[in-house]
């Protein structure tokens, strides 16, 4: 690397990359920034043109009132707790399952994996309808458990961490065995404690994908007391449609986990897609 | 693949032996306790609706009668039915335009962010948000910021000097409708592949760029002779991917057109929707479903084929 640049005849190149990226950054956050602004504004003032970026009296009772117009706390507790759980059993069932395809034999192993690799090829909207007959059919349609049914068991768990544990030595776990480990406490012990970046990856994958579910929940949930945030701004949409102010705080309220998690985990998530062979 | 296990690192020894089959049957309960949990739930939530989704197909069903055979008549409606063939072409029309301008824009982004740039961290984070933001927040920031009346894109354009009449009515057009969703998706998924590029791009060897250099290629032969084959089995694994997600494409429509102006933005999965929960038409829903489902096989199957012939070229 070194070597390249010092060749080079870089500066209109650097001059037309920050350019570039300049561009691409600002395409890229002007419509969160622009929510932002829009979230502190009147409603009339929303669409003032030329755009003022930062209100001069930033109205910021949208963001009291968002929680008494809607039940909004209600909506923030009920996706809180459907994705903590459903995050929660993917990570331990999708780890669990993958330490036995990957470092295990077993009869019908591959047979049993083939099966988990198909069904990730298939669009969910193949079966949906089916799975929603099923839910009707157990009584758990209108209740938080057909969510978490639906999404604790994905295939995809299970084929991100096999992927990664493939990765690691066979020889760790013949040692471990020798020294007269379990197989659950190679799992507990070795196998989890090394996955971190994997583990990452996962969960920011199935906890922004459970935050931001709408067709689960606009088909599942249809009173108004087990709703979720995404069908609660919408619902907000559609009876409060001109009260632009306040539909925006509430896209910011709603956004605000999902910054948080990315931002902590981000790291581990670049190295995970980097380490879970998707580099082909 | 050659993982050992206990049974056979402990073959040697004569009097474990006489306990191998117990041993090996042992063996095989633990490895199912570990899959257990999690496949007795895919199997039950997944695997069972998948299978009774293509049984569906064949049979008529409101959800409450009792299920009746239908054979084929599923597969004849959809020669009949228009809505259908609209909902099919819009499907083509949207892959055929966003999986491309995906791939191109996501490439670009990775080889700019991957240059040593001031904030380049920073730069990656802003790119990849979109892709985790909640599509329900940013789709209605979208249809505020695309107002054909009052919205700022259209201002700007106003400003511009594009006349009033000219202006692009986006999602209300219904020539404009299916850009706009394009546009959005393009938006917000490219952060994404950008980072599978980017994974893609720290696995060349510099080596094959400093033979380059002593050889005296430009940075364009570079990318050319070097780059783009190199990552051509992530090219392949995103446009797969792309390709499959945007036959599923839904949320976008729903949230930004709900398949309108007219027809022009109703797509497969928008129809599947429509005659499962709002006609109660389960069997011929599911037959769409299946349709949607082989198309999805073909193009997994096809771009397998082509990328497996384009690494034999290469070698």
């Amino acid at each position: 690397m070194p070597l390249r640049r010092r060749r080079k005849p870089v500066k209109w190149g650097l001059i037309l990359t920050y350019l570039t990226v300049a561009l691409v950054t600002v395409t890229m956050l002007a419509p969160f920034a622009w929510m932002l602004s829009a979230s502190l504004k009147l409603d009339r003032d929303v669409f003032a043109f030329p755009i003022q970026w930062v209100p001069e009296q930033p109205r910021w009772e949208n963001f009291v009132e968002i929680w008494t117009k809607i039940p909004l706390g209600l909506f923030v507790y009920n996706t809180a707790k459907l994705t903590v759980i459903v995050t929660v059993l993917q990570l331990l069932t999708s780890s669990f399952a993958a330490y036995a395809f990957a470092k295990l034999r077993f009869p019908y192993r591959n047979a049993l994996f083939l099966a988990y690799i198909a069904t990730i090829a298939m669009p969910w909207q193949v079966y949906m309808v089916p799975q929603f007959l099923l839910m009707r059919e157990l009584g758990l349609t209108n209740s938080h458990l057909s969510l978490i049914f639906l999404q604790a068991f994905t295939a995809f768990g299970v084929f991100l961490m096999r992927q990664f544990y493939m990765s690691i030595p066979d020889e760790l776990c013949e040692a471990a065995r020798i020294d007269g480990m379990s197989e659950y406490g190679i799992w507990w012990r070795i196998m989890l404690p090394l996955s971190m970046p994997a583990l990452s990856t996962l969960t920011i994958f199935t906890f922004v994908n459970t935050w931001n579910d709408f067709l689960g929940p606009l088909i599942y949930l249809t009173r108004t007391e087990l709703k979720t945030i995404q069908i609660g701004i919408r619902m907000f949409i559609t009876q409060y449609g001109q009260e632009y102010g306040l539909i925006m705080a509430a896209s910011v309220v709603s956004l605000i986990p999902v910054l948080i998690v990315f931002l902590l985990l981000q790291r581990f998530f670049v190295e995970g897609i980097a380490s879970t062979g998707l580099k082909g | 693949m050659s993982a050992s296990t206990p049974a056979t690192t402990a073959k040697k020894t004569p009097r474990v032996q006489v306990s191998r089959r117990r041993r090996r049957v042992q063996n095989t309960l633990i490895a199912y306790s570990f899959i257990a949990p999690n496949f007795l739930g895919f199997l039950i939530f997944t695997l069972g609706p998948i299978l009774f989704a293509f049984a569906l197909a064949f049979m008529h069903w409101d959800g409450n009668t009792p299920i009746e055979f239908a054979g084929l008549d599923h597969f004849w409606k959809l020669f009949e039915d228009r809505i259908f063939q609209t909902a099919f072409w819009n499907t083509l029309v949207f892959t055929g335009a966003s999986v491309p301008l995906t791939l191109v824009c996501s490439l670009g982004l990775a080889l700019l962010l991957n240059q040593k740039i001031f904030g380049r961290n920073f730069f990656r984070t802003v790119a990849f948000f979109p892709y985790v933001a909640s599509l329900v927040a940013v789709a209605v920031v979208w249809n505020m910021l695309f107002n054909p009346e009052y919205g700022p894109v259209n201002m700007v354009l106003y400003n511009l000097g594009i006349d009033p009449k000219d202006l692009p009515r986006w999602a209300a057009d219904r020539h404009w409708a299916m850009a706009t969703i394009v546009m959005f998706s393009v938006w917000k998924s490219m952060g994404y592949f950008m980072v599978i590029y980017l994974a893609g791009l720290q696995g060349i060897s510099s080596e094959l760029y400093e033979a380059a250099d002593i050889d005296g290629a430009t940075a364009w032969q570079k990318f050319w002779r070097i780059t783009l084959p190199q990552l051509a089995p992530t090219t392949f694994f995103v446009s797969v991917i792309l390709t499959i997600n945007s036959f599923k494409v839904f949320d976008q429509v729903y949230m930004l057109t709900q398949g309108g102006p007219g027809t022009s933005t109703l797509v497969l999965v928008y129809h599947i929707y429509n005659e499962a929960f709002i006609s109660w038409d389960l069997g011929y829903s599911s037959m769409v479903a299946l349709v949607l489902f082989m198309l999805v096989l073909m193009i997994t199957i096809v771009q397998f084929r082509w990328s497996q012939r384009g690494e034999e070229d290469l070698s």
